[in-house]
């Protein structure tokens, strides 16, 4: 047992239950139909735009991108444009493909060690693809909620949604998105448990923002599916909000406040945690810059100018042995055999 | 090689297949004989000026630090905080996916879950965040939070020593995350404490002082070059006539002092002064050696930002006071890293200097125009690549080589095609080790950074397997017996890491290579190799 | 440092910032003071006739499509034809011939509150142009 775990979980399960309870039982719809929910966003735009203003205040000294292939030198020499870009371009290119197709973690091995001393390295991409399905899954899931969001709802929304449910399984359609991010977050959860140096590194952080998502998806999965709940009834909710008029229709039930008060925690959460990834990720400077650390000076606004060993304190230091092994010097030393600096 | 270290097999059954039972910030460090460098030597601390100069020993309870050392860490993280968003950044996003844990090749020879690349930095995030960041002061420990203690601080130095700021988890992390960024903060924390290593401290101050690493005087400077001319005269027939320190001549040659001092970096640097010769005899081409920038290597790199300036600034001094076009850099690992992503930040602009051209072969290096510092092979590839050298490969032939990228180069540079198209032009028998082993996922030869000691053997050795590993397999496939590298540390450690997992293959340079296959103007018929080893069909000479 | 206050790519940074609170704030812009009314399904005259449906209104609003498959089910897989309510009213099993025997105003009833939540059930692919067949 492990006590990170146990308390993420227990978390998620606590919070849940006392936004579940807190409306049920205590009639507390003000607070998390509407004052939460706007309390979230406050905190979340608020904190994220904190967050990458700070990083901004701390300037990139040096050029250093990590370079993942052939430079650009001589022309003949093919360079790695994405992996080792030297151009905008192919800084562009090299951080659209790491943001939109995980490239790094593309990359991903496993060693090991056959026979007792040799050591292989395998192509492990399980964890590249499913953080790959959970990333686009969640998207999927966000934009998709959308519909909640937006009257009228645009087209291109409605084309994703019939994307999304083209399996056309049972009613309401089943849309994949949501069982995608299901099993990614729970493939996701198991690796961190069940990979020993993976559960050694793994913070309760780890685990909170996961369960979270779980809660998430299985609450809205339980409302779309099992439980129910009236769509418009929960739209009318949302829709006030948005419109800054905000109602609270009695047919939305203790489920749908669990979901709703678990999605403003990760929200409120989101600045103040690993998930700020998705802003770091366009800050590093490993990343983010192109190879040209030759071709063009890369300025440091805190550059300061550094006591050094001037070539003339080294001459005056060994200027006789110098002469004496017969190399130029820029001051001939005195006459005779005495050192010229006392 | 030390007497008490472990046989090899030995050490692969000490990996640990399993973190401890103990949570890691709950298992205290056990600074171990063999993983650990020497404290600095104090006068070396106190030649550069930097604070805190004592002598103190890893082994004892009391480091003898400052009062205030706390608030010295505290005020030193802030400050590089507010200087380096890489140290911020990197500090904030990590997710701990564990995609960096067996890229590090000193988990991989350990099996120590604290030099997983995500632990090693957690190590200094957990103070970070309890000191730094809202959730961590209000969660403490569930928010990955912890105090600053003796201990910690202790845990740190002795991990921090254990990484070679390779950056090959870089190359795996998600988001960039670059574990030698923050291994390079903590050790400038450590200087602010007075808490270097000595294999770091004294080339440090030796290098300030004479100029290079090894503190050789410049008399002594000028008597290794003439040894290197009185062999390669034995070898070759041909008397060299190099210049060092000369005005008004074309190019400055700066490279590692190593390649002066041990073998097998004395034939690299043979190796450049016959290819230096036959430049000025064909082509008349001038190129300068230095006593006063005789170091290409830069320790104060893994010292602090500041040291590494201060050690840098001698290439431009030199190259302005001698009047040359531009500056030639040998075959070094780190040098390169500095030379390429910090040199002409630090201490530019150089317009004193021209944009580099090859006056041979009327390349102008694009890549190098505003720092005007060429790599060699960028520079000997221009010329094979012209036809402008004469060389006859069948001097190698003897040799069945392979190439080990030094991390540097590969992942702070991108400099993989040149240094094999060089090898390739000048050896018959040339096979690349599996592909997750070279290039930018090559491993490192696991003493750089400062780490090639005499008294850390086992950590290196530890840190040098998967190295070591990749060259058994091509030695066994293929009959690999030669080990070629471009820096000058790969070639003071590797030779001993091969001697201990692969004795049957040796190191060299890449201008070794090239010396080999070079033919000189009027030289007598080549017997041996700059080695003195007889070559192919010579051997029946010795009847 | 310096200045704490100085951003380093301060307009690359900016600019990122304010595509992503555009983004995430969407919504308002979209709908900025635009009411956007819960929709008001009309009953027709037969419906209102009628009182009650199959089930009672508030599960009929959440359910019903699940009510629908479940009849389909029945006639298409079993052949069964009658739904027998709890209180032992029995109804044809048929979208077409019971559903929109009394709710005939699609475009007032179903579809308001099937815009509005952007569903888009595939009944319709078959049923209702058979609807307007039968009335044609």
């Amino acid at each position: 047992m492990n006590v990170n775990y146990i308390a993420s979980l227990i978390t998620v399960v606590v919070l849940f239950l006392i936004a579940y309870v807190g409306t049920q039982v205590v009639g507390l719809q003000v607070l998390f139909g509407i004052v939460i929910p706007y309390l979230a966003l406050v905190v979340f735009l608020a904190g994220f735009i904190a967050r990458v203003l700070n990083w901004a205040r701390s300037p990139v000294p040096f050029r250093i991108p990590t370079t993942c292939g052939q430079q650009k030198s001589l022309p003949w020499i093919p360079s790695a444009t994405v992996d080792n870009p030297s151009t905008t371009g192919g800084v562009i290119a090299r951080m659209a493909v790491e943001i939109l197709l995980f490239r790094s973690l593309f990359r991903n091995t496993k060693a090991r060690l056959k026979g007792g001393e040799r050591l292989s390295y395998e192509w492990e991409k399980w964890l590249w693809l499913a953080a790959l399905i959970f990333h686009y899954a969640f998207f999927t899931v966000i934009v998709r909620h959308f519909r909640f969001f937006l009257e009228p709802v645009p087209a291109p929304l409605k084309w994703l949604q019939s994307v999304d449910g083209f399996l056309q399984i049972g009613l309401p359609g089943v849309l994949i998105s949501g069982f995608a991010l299901l099993a990614a977050v729970i493939f996701l959860f198991l690796r961190r448990v069940f990979i020993p140096q993976v559960r050694y590194i793994s913070l309760a952080s780890d685990y909170f923002p996961l369960f979270l998502i779980m809660g998430i998806a299985v609450s809205g999965i339980f409302m779309r599916y099992i439980t129910k709940v009236d769509v418009v009834s929960v739209k009318a909710l949302t829709m006030g909000l948005i419109t800054f008029k905000p109602v609270l229709p009695e047919t939305v039930g203790g489920l749908f406040y669990g979901h709703f008060f678990l999605v403003s925690v990760l929200l409120a959460y989101f600045p103040f945690s690993k998930l700020m990834h998705l802003g770091g990720i366009f800050m590093s400077p490993t990343r983010n810059l192109a190879n040209t650390s030759r071709e063009i000076r890369h300025i440091n606004p805190w550059n300061y100018p550094v006591k050094v060993h001037t070539y003339e304190e080294y001459e005056d230091e060994f200027r006789e042995k110098m002469v004496e092994a017969g190399l130029p010097v820029e001051k001939e030393p005195a006459t005779g055999t005495s050192q010229e600096k006392e | 090689m030390a007497d008490d270290l472990l046989k090899p097999h030995e050490l692969i059954a000490n990996i640990k297949p399993r973190p401890p039972q103990t949570g890691w910030m709950d298992t205290p460090v056990k600074i171990r004989k063999g993983m650990y460098c020497y404290a600095s030597n104090p006068k070396s601390v106190a030649a550069l000026g930097f604070p805190n100069a004592r002598e103190w020993n890893p082994l004892d309870e009391d480091w003898k630090l400052p009062p205030n050392w706390k608030e010295i860490v505290f005020e030193g993280m802030r400050e590089r905080l507010d200087r380096f968003r890489t140290f911020k950044v990197f500090m904030d996003i990590c997710v701990r996916c564990g995609a960096c844990a067996d890229k590090c090749h000193f988990f991989i020879g350990s099996g120590d879950p604290k030099n997983m690349p995500v632990l090693r930095a957690e190590l200094l995030r957990s103070v970070y965040r309890r000191d730094f960041t809202t959730a961590g002061k209000l969660f403490g420990r569930l928010a990955g939070a912890r105090e600053m203690t003796l201990d910690v601080l202790k845990e740190w130095w002795y991990y921090y020593f254990q990484c070679t700021e390779c950056r090959r988890c870089s190359v795996f992390c998600p988001y960039g995350i670059d574990t030698a960024e923050i291994t390079i903060m903590a050790r400038e924390i450590f200087n602010l404490l007075g808490l270097n290593i000595d294999w770091i401290a004294t080339p440090v101050a030796n290098c300030y002082r004479t100029g290079n690493h090894l503190g050789i005087q410049p008399h002594a400077y000028k008597d290794m070059i003439d040894f290197f001319v009185d062999d390669i005269e034995d070898i070759t027939g041909v008397r060299l006539n190099p210049h060092l320190n000369k005005k008004g001549a074309d190019i400055l040659f700066i490279t590692p002092s190593g390649d002066v001092f041990a073998d097998p970096g004395t034939y690299t640097a043979m190796g450049y002064l016959m290819l230096f010769h036959f430049l000025q005899e064909k082509y008349g081409l001038e190129v300068t050696w230095s006593t006063y920038a005789s170091e290409g290597g830069n320790f104060g790199f893994f010292t602090s930002h500041e040291t590494m300036k201060r050690l840098n600034a001698k290439m431009y001094a030199e190259a302005k006071r001698l009047g040359v076009k531009w500056i030639l850099g040998g075959e070094c690992g780190h040098m390169w890293r500095v030379i390429h992503q910090y040199m002409d930040t630090m201490n530019g602009p150089a317009d004193f200097l021209e944009e580099p051209v090859s006056p041979i072969t009327g390349t102008k290096f694009e890549n190098a125009k505003s720092t005007k510092m060429v790599h060699i092979t960028e520079f000997t590839a221009d010329l094979i690549r012209h036809g402008k050298l004469d060389l006859d490969p069948s001097r190698n032939d003897h040799l069945v080589l392979t190439y080990h990228d030094s991390c540097n180069p590969s992942r702070g540079m991108g400099l993989l095609e040149e240094p094999r198209y060089v090898i390739k032009s000048v050896c018959n028998h040339f096979y690349e080790m599996p592909p997750n082993t070279i290039r930018e996922q090559t491993f490192c030869c696991g003493s750089g950074a400062g780490l090639n000691a005499g008294e850390n053997m086992e950590l290196r050795m530890i840190g040098g397997f998967p190295r070591a590993n990749a060259v058994k397999y091509v030695h066994e496939t293929h009959g690999v017996n030669m080990l070629a590298c471009i820096c000058a540390i790969d070639r003071a450690a590797l030779p001993t890491l091969m001697e201990y997992w692969v004795p049957e293959v040796n190191v060299t340079g890449v201008h070794e290579l090239v010396a080999n296959a070079l033919n000189l103007p009027g030289q007598q018929e080549r017997t041996t190799d700059l080695r003195g080893e007889p070559l192919p069909g010579m051997e029946a000479d010795d009847e | 440092m310096n200045n704490t206050k100085t951003l380093y790519d301060g307009g690359k940074v900016i600019t990122g910032l304010v595509i992503f609170v555009i983004l995430v704030t969407l919504p308002f812009w979209y709908n900025h003071g635009k009411a956007a009314p819960e929709p008001q399904p009309q009953l027709t005259a037969k419906a209102k006739a009628e009182k009650a449906c199959v089930r009672p209104k508030s599960i009929m609003k959440a359910t019903h499509m699940q009510i629908l498959n479940g009849w389909r089910n029945n006639v298409v897989r079993n052949a069964r034809r009658i739904w027998e309510t709890a209180d032992g009213k029995r109804f044809n099993m048929s979208l077409s011939k019971t559903c929109l025997d009394c709710h005939s105003n699609k475009e007032k009833f179903c579809d308001t509150c099937h815009n509005y939540a952007a569903v888009a059930p595939y009944c319709w692919d078959c049923h209702i142009d058979k609807v307007k067949e039968a009335k044609e």
